[in-house]
């Protein structure tokens, strides 16, 4: 099945992905790319506390993913990979061939402004996500599964539906 | 007037969790009991984890209280109350919170905000049951 979502998400492993996205796609591992805590052992605890037993988790940095995601797009099982920014997904786009990307939230803070409930983006945020699109990526936003996924264009031109 | 229908108490513990989830519990927890405001429900909808996690130590901090109740284990709340913890020796985090578990701890006048924290879950995760329709 390998990897069937690429996520960017600063709340990281949390309930959206592993109940909303990992029940209904039956996922069986989550790849976190998160330079932080690819090198916490006390962090990755806590993420792996907070996922089902029966599903794996793994981390690595973002230099040392691409090479990874070769191995997990063998796996047999479905998989979620994470990214807490754009930046990062941004590197997985140009160096592992990630060609669909999901904005499953990017939270409130200070310079953001609101495009959808669960997205808020920086001007600089904007132009990072044109990036990934002319970068040959599609881009699109969904917070859950049964939400519609709504494309880039439309996600920067929103005002906080 | 009895005293105690409108006793003033002070607030022990936040519940932070989903949606409106807080919000919902502690007012099922006033409407039952009228002791609603021993709880301080906490929203983190727009926030991101480093905000979510300022929000409730702060939270914690202002009131006074050491112990917080959050919905699920994977959860936002429980991951950023469980970084609270690591620096906060004497507080408590209940994860998987529900009803049950809050009216118990309302009730619990006795013993440390700890003690009173794990006899509420023990009372919630008892108190769930499934009933079947008689053949």
């Amino acid at each position: 099945m390998s990897l069937v979502l690429y996520r960017i998400d600063d709340r990281l492993i949390h309930g959206q992905v592993v109940v909303g996205w990992g029940q209904p796609l039956d996922i069986g591992f989550i790849v976190l790319v998160d330079d932080e805590v690819a090198v916490s052992e006390w962090e990755q605890e806590l993420y792996r506390m907070g996922v089902p037993p029966e599903m794996d988790v793994y981390f690595h940095g973002a230099q040392d993913a691409p090479a990874a995601l070769a191995q997990y797009r063998t796996d047999p099982r479905p998989g979620i990979l994470v990214t807490g920014d754009i930046a990062t997904m941004r590197h997985l786009v140009d160096n592992a061939a990630v060609d669909d990307v999901n904005v499953g939230g990017v939270h409130f803070r200070a310079g953001r402004v609101q495009r959808l409930r669960y997205v808020f983006l920086s001007p600089a945020e904007e132009d990072e996500l044109r990036d990934l699109a002319a970068h040959g990526a599609r881009v699109s936003a969904q917070d859950v599964p049964g939400a519609r996924p709504i494309p880039l264009d439309e996600l920067l031109a929103g005002v906080g539906r | 007037m009895n005293s105690a229908q409108h006793e003033a108490v002070s607030p022990r513990a936040i519940v932070a969790g989903h949606g409106d989830f807080a919000a919902g519990l502690v007012s099922a927890v006033e409407q039952i009991t009228g002791r609603g405001s021993l709880f301080i429900p906490v929203a983190v909808q727009r926030l991101a984890l480093q905000e979510i996690e300022q929000l409730l130590r702060s939270s914690m901090l202002d009131a006074g209280v050491r112990v917080i109740f959050t919905d699920l284990q994977a959860g936002s709340c429980t991951m950023a109350a469980r970084r609270i913890l690591r620096g906060m020796d004497d507080a408590v985090l209940v994860a998987g919170a529900n009803l049950p578990t809050l009216l118990d701890f309302a009730f619990a006048d006795a013993g440390s905000p700890a003690q009173a924290a794990r006899h509420a879950a023990e009372r919630g995760r008892g108190a769930i049951a499934v009933y079947e329709a008689a053949p």
